[in-house]
């Protein structure tokens, strides 16, 4: 079974010599203060790639992030703004987001309607709840939120790690528990290997779909709670198309969105390569922004195309045996 | 015994009630729906239904619905075809934005436009190629084939505007306005290019054995290819399709903004179209092509919108309530959901 590390192995060999390429043309991307700046601006793309990665293991897709992302900071700034205390605001978002995913899970499951269109409306719902509340940004700021934006890890070397970037580690420590040690994670990568052998096996289909969306909702909200603080606003146009830029990230990650493939640790690695990508962009100075896309585009290319070779290389070598 | 229970199953379902053949016809909601929309109209808005014609061309909400419905209805068709061959097309914003941008930069360089129009065409088309390519013959999932061009696209169209040194992307063409904007007699030309490519779609699909063959490929593939049907040139051309529709699409809208804007033109247009696609009752798990339905759902969602603005609310309820109306639509086409009602409403009865 060392065939399923692959694709992990290959996202790290990409961002390894994507890292090593830019840091021979600019040095400084070698420091640790850069490293600590990827990890802390980017903490929101990989919390919400580690939610979606589930997802996306299970056979479905969650288009809601971005606008759950621009929800939550909304949600956050206003109640914050009505005098309610930051830590009982975020306990509510948190709760919010994963009975809007669990909702989600259940209409999938139980109405039997795509995953796609479930939380394509949820795109447009949470975004149009957010334009609702308000329209333009709305400051965050209180005792908390500094608190907050004021913790640094010093990494040696002159780095630091950010309070957003210790909470993505350790959800992602969280994630990775949950995906490879609990029984709700053998399920997941049951379901989407293939769903009526799971059925037959006896996985609860209904249980496992509504926590899978609702682990989902989970983790987009925490990114938005880490997004609205970095950012000390709630804006609702907050998180758009975000969606898109985490889905990428799990697929440069190794993970399959046939199902059943992937790893959580994965999501890690394809955030930090569009990260990677944006930096050595912005290092260049000259290149225009909209090299960003199409190297994003040439490198989902890039990885598609080497997972269809190790799948065919496994469905080949299977017939052989 | 048991033939004897099967037999009498049988005739039990073939008498089933009319009402319940009725409600699982797939025209039945989505005209529902509508119709709701327009009585909700006629007693908010009344002048809604108002028509008049000023300088020889006919105004009104009506006719500003098919006039804005055009170029998502387009879209919504080709991806109609996706949709049969069990595919999806998420590129079709971005390649609206990538013709866009040559549209504009080919104005600039001076080319003549009768040209430029089938140069535009010619993009829409390539793109659907690239798309069905990595379909058809890298045997790539559709979702993620098209997400390489919707990611990449907007920035090859931002790339495209900078070839003449960024300057501004703007334009006129009497041409292309002619065809967006323009007007023949009372008609806008626009619905009549619609009608034209509609007609031409469905007698490639319905008068040659090409729709019968998506149909087959989406509905199953390994009977399609069994039956020597070549599926992957059918996926192909389903791309192509596509990448057509969207490219007359591109069109209009560029011409109607008169510039190329890659980062915001036909934002969500993809998922639009899908929309429409699923309200008229074509499921994504293929098969099916209904092209007519489909129009049936990009009317819903363009009278929602149009009303939405008529009625003096703020344009922010627009997404909301877009996003309630195809939950509905969803939850009344699920079985279990209207089983779940249904003998809710016989406890209580």
């Amino acid at each position: 079974m060392k065939d399923r590390y692959l694709p992990l192995f290959a996202t790290i060999s990409v961002f390894v010599a994507l890292y090593v390429a830019g840091g021979l043309f600019y040095p400084r991307i070698f420091s640790t203060l850069v490293f600590g700046h990827l990890l802390a601006d980017n903490a929101f793309i990989i919390l919400a790639a580690i939610g979606v990665t589930f997802v996306i293991i299970s056979g479905g897709i969650d288009l809601s992030i971005g606008s759950m992302i621009g929800f939550v900071g909304v949600v956050m700034a206003n109640m914050d703004a009505a005098g309610w205390d930051p830590i009982v605001v975020i306990f509510i978002v948190l709760a919010f987001g994963i009975l809007y995913g669990a909702f989600q899970g259940f209409l999938i499951d139980f109405c039997e309607i795509q995953p796609f269109i479930v939380t394509l409306s949820g795109l447009f719902l949470l975004r149009g709840a957010s334009f609702m509340v308000n329209l333009d940004s709305v400051p965050l700021r209180n005792y908390f939120v500094s608190w907050f934006n004021n913790i640094y890890l010093d990494l040696p070397g002159g780095g630091f790690l950010t309070g957003g970037a210790l909470v993505m580690l350790a959800m992602l420590v969280v994630a990775i528990i949950i995906a490879h040690f609990t029984r709700f994670g053998t399920n997941v990568y049951a379901i989407g290997g293939d769903k009526t052998s799971a059925v037959l096996m006896g996985v609860p289909m209904r249980k496992t779909t509504v926590m899978i969306y609702a682990l989902a909702g989970f983790y987009s909200a925490i990114a938005g709670v880490i997004y609205a603080m970095n950012t000390s606003s709630g804006y609702p146009l907050a998180g758009m198309t975000l969606e898109l830029s985490a889905i990428a990230a799990s697929v440069l990650g190794g993970t399959m969105l046939t199902g059943g493939v992937g790893m959580v640790f994965g999501a890690l690695f394809g955030g930090m390569i569009l990260a990677l990508i944006s930096t050595i962009i912005i290092f260049n100075g000259t290149l225009n922004g909209a090299w960003i896309l199409i190297a994003t585009g040439f490198l989902l290319f890039l990885f598609i195309v080497i997972q269809r070779w190790v799948v065919s290389s496994f469905s080949s070598a299977g017939k052989t045996s | 015994m048991n033939t004897q229970d099967l037999s009498s199953s049988e005739t039990k379902s073939s008498f089933a009630p009319t009402l319940r053949a009725m409600m699982a016809h797939r025209a039945v909601w989505p005209l529902v729906v509508l119709a709701i929309i327009l009585i909700v109209n006629a007693i908010v808005v009344p002048s809604f239904f108002s028509l008049s014609i000023n300088n020889g061309r006919l105004f009104g909400p009506i006719v500003d619905v098919f006039y804005r419905g055009t170029a998502p209805a387009l879209i919504a068709i080709g991806m109609a075809v996706v949709i049969g061959t069990k595919g999806i097309d998420l590129s079709v914003g971005s390649i609206v934005a990538v013709v866009g941008a040559v549209i504009a930069w080919r104005i600039k360089a001076g080319d003549p436009h009768f040209v430029i129009l089938w140069l535009a065409l010619f993009v829409g088309i390539a793109c659907g190629a690239w798309n069905g390519f990595l379909v058809a013959v890298l045997d790539i999932q559709p979702i993620i084939a098209t997400l390489i061009l919707m990611v990449a696209g907007r920035g090859i169209g931002l790339l495209i505007n900078l070839i003449d040194g960024g300057t501004d992307p703007s334009f006129t063409s009497e041409l292309l306005q002619g065809l967006s904007v323009g007007s023949i007699g009372p008609i806008p030309t626009r619905l009549i290019l619609f009608a034209a490519i509609f007609l031409f779609l469905w007698f490639l699909l319905r008068r040659t054995a090409l729709g019968l063959f998506v149909e087959s490929v989406g509905g199953n593939p390994e009977a399609a290819q069994i039956a020597g049907i070549p599926s992957r040139l059918i996926k192909f051309s389903a791309y192509v399709i596509s990448g057509f529709c969207t490219g007359w699409a591109a069109i209009i809208l560029t011409a109607d903004v008169h510039t190329s804007d890659p980062v915001s033109v036909a934002l969500f247009s993809e998922l639009d179209a899908i929309l429409a696609v699923v309200i008229g009752g074509g499921s994504l798990m293929g098969g099916r092509i209904y092209l007519g339905m489909t129009i049936l759902g990009a009317l819903v969602i363009q009278t929602m919108v149009t009303s939405i603005l008529m009625s003096g609310w703020p344009p922010e309820y627009n997404l909301i309530i877009k996003a309630v109306l195809v939950l509905i639509i969803l939850l009344l086409q699920s079985n279990n959901f209207r089983g779940a009602v249904m003998s809710l409403f016989g406890r209580r009865a």
